[in-house]
């Protein structure tokens, strides 16, 4: 009966005889930005049903965390997001710090702002310039990418890594950042908003990119709600919520910068969003640099749960007993339970870290915007045409790393 | 924070005050208000911390599951939730047995479904009422369940492309070296050290 013929047998017309098709879509698809397998049911080009299989990237994150120790496994961190590694690593190392209960020095603490920003123009770099490639741009992820190009360079000179940093440490950053280094991250921000405005010239007025994204995924306040979105699918659609400011860690609280909302929660509007968080961004880069300065000191709070001086390690007995500790058994975290949530570039990333007082975690949870937005996808793409599934997925700024974790 | 705090330990006074039959305990440690429920009125509960215009917790955050294998109650669920309104987190947990199934709560936080299939893959743990709780995470015919901490972490197949069969053939687990697990716990403190064949050390 499922292809429209009857049981007597009657003669049909055309017509009746037209039933949905099922298409794949993905693993290997340039616009499924890594292994997403949708399979979508299709009237014409009108999708029907859309279901989403993810796992193609699970590594077991989760479970490989609990038999390493707490700073073993700050790299999968980076490898989870891995467009924006450090904003990662923060999550975790505020969970650490909330239980253990250890205050950041104040350089420390500008330092990780400032990556954390940093983080975020590399994740939106990215995501605005691919997603408008999805919809047919060719040059926007070239131009974008020279300046991603850029940002990657500041990490390596910071942590010696260009994407798996493994820089943000509990109780602090690995290393000071040094003079010339910050001079250079000030020359990039203040260049960047003439680049942001190429990249604003060749898009947000052009004719074939709004026909492709205005009115397409629009998301209203009661899905957000429904759904679980998180960061800029919600700014989207005009909700102020940025935990920056909502619940602020680290110290948001000092600096000056403005949320972007959306009026009408399409993918349009998402675009607006993540451009102008670009720029504040880049307003949030030069407040740190300039506090920055004016802050000397420390970047690790010196303690059981960070290394001790190199210099002290030569000359200390008890110094180097706790560096060898430190890093083969690790450092023990109180019994407890917490959940540590930043405001990562794609939306809130969140560790839910349960603690049983040995050296390794009893249980790390990790919660990734990805995962709700993804789910969402059956309710948002319905009803669209096919080739809005690539714009819609573009937008809701899926990367499988953390997806699949 | 002591504000928050104070506005934590009220909200769980209230919900506490409100709805007795769910609330087992709750407490607020590390500035979080935690509560742990009873299973079988979970969807009922989180309905009324959504709808409760104090509480208009609207968000789902996560929800996991942790494993104590040594408790009667092996399991517990926990749910975060979040007030975009109020600007508070709250979760909850309930405690479950092996062969417990705990109400699914898909019908009020649609967002719920994947979560719910996530903690069926890893933990074995079914949510009754759940639409559709297949795996997901894990492959395409996977048996067993991760995030169990009887599950060994270098599972029990691997699988690799058989240039014969032309596909890729799942073959049980052969480590070319016992998988390293080192206890770096302190000598003077929590390592054990047994000296194998030393059966006259009980007798002495």
């Amino acid at each position: 009966m499922m292809d429209g013929s009857n049981q007597f047998g009657d003669a049909q017309t055309g017509e009746q005889k037209i039933r949905n098709f099922n298409i794949n879509f993905g693993p290997q698809h340039p616009a499924a930005h890594g292994v997403l397998r949708l399979v979508l049911e299709l009237d014409g080009e009108i999708v029907e049903r859309c279901d989403p299989h993810i796992g193609l990237l699970h590594r077991g994150t989760e479970k490989l965390m609990e038999s390493r120790t707490y700073l073993q496994n700050l790299p999968y961190f980076d490898r989870l997001d891995y467009v924006a590694p450090m904003n990662q690593e923060h999550a975790w190392c505020l969970a650490i710090e909330k239980l253990c209960g250890v205050e950041v020095p104040r350089r420390a603490s500008l330092i990780r702002v400032l990556y954390s920003e940093i983080g975020r123009v590399l994740n939106h770099l990215l995501n605005v310039t691919t997603q408008a490639m999805d919809v047919g741009a060719l040059t926007p992820p070239l131009w974008g990418f020279e300046e991603r190009e850029k940002l990657m360079i500041f990490y390596e000179r910071a942590c010696g890594a260009r994407l798996h940093a493994a820089y943000f440490r509990p109780g602090g950053v690995h290393q000071d950042l040094t003079p010339k280094l910050i001079d250079d991250i000030e020359e990039w921000a203040r260049e960047f908003p003439s680049v942001l405005d190429d990249i604003d010239s060749l898009l947000t007025e052009n004719r074939i990119f709004k026909q492709r994204n205005a009115d397409i995924g629009v998301v209203s306040e009661e899905d957000i709600q429904l759904y679980g979105f998180s960061g800029v699918m919600v700014r989207g659609s005009g909700l102020a919520w940025d935990l920056r400011r909502a619940q602020p860690y680290e110290c948001y609280d000092e600096f000056d910068f403005q949320i972007p909302v959306g009026k009408n929660g399409d993918c349009y509007d998402r675009y607006l969003c993540r451009m102008e968080e670009m720029r504040q961004s880049t307003s949030i880069i030069l407040q740190a640099i300039a506090k920055l300065r004016e802050t000397p000191g420390d970047v690790m709070t010196r303690g059981k749960i960070t290394p001790p001086k190199r210099g002290e390690m030569k000359t200390s007995m008890e110094a180097l007993i706790h560096h060898f500790k430190l890093y083969t058994e690790g450092f023990r975290v109180p019994e407890g339970e917490v959940y540590a949530a930043v405001e990562a570039p794609k939306g809130e990333f969140g560790v839910y870290l349960v603690a049983d007082g040995t050296n390794k975690p009893y249980r790390a949870k990790l919660r990734a915007p990805g995962y709700l937005h993804l789910q969402a996808m059956d309710h948002i793409a319905t009803g669209h045409q096919l080739a809005d599934v690539a714009a819609i997925i573009g937008t809701m700024d899926i990367v499988f790393g953390e997806v699949d974790r | 924070m002591p504000l928050d705090i104070a506005a934590l330990e009220e909200l769980g006074a209230t919900i506490e005050l409100k709805r007795p039959d769910n609330v087992l305990a709750w407490d607020v440690t590390h500035g979080e208000l935690n509560i742990d429920v009873t299973p079988s009125g979970i969807a009922d509960f989180v309905e009324f911390l959504r709808t409760e215009p104090t509480c208009k917790f609207s968000s789902l955050v996560d929800i996991t599951a942790v494993d104590y294998p040594e408790r009667p109650k092996r399991f517990d669920v926990v749910y975060h939730f979040l007030s975009m309104y109020q600007n508070q987190r709250i979760r909850l947990r309930a405690a479950l047995r092996e062969e417990e199934m705990i109400p699914s709560i898909t019908a009020v936080h649609p967002s719920a479904n994947w979560f719910e299939r996530e903690v069926f893959d890893m933990f074995g743990i079914i949510f009754s009422g759940h639409p559709d709780l297949r795996r997901i995470l894990t492959d395409y015919g996977f048996r067993g369940y991760p995030l169990r901490k009887d599950f060994p972490t270098t599972g029990y197949t691997e699988v690799r492309y058989d240039e014969a069969a032309k596909r890729v053939v799942y073959e049980p687990v052969k480590l070319v070296q016992e998988y390293r697990q080192f206890d770096f716990m302190s000598p003077w403190e929590g390592a054990e050290y047994i000296l194998p064949g030393d059966d006259k050390k009980d007798a002495k």
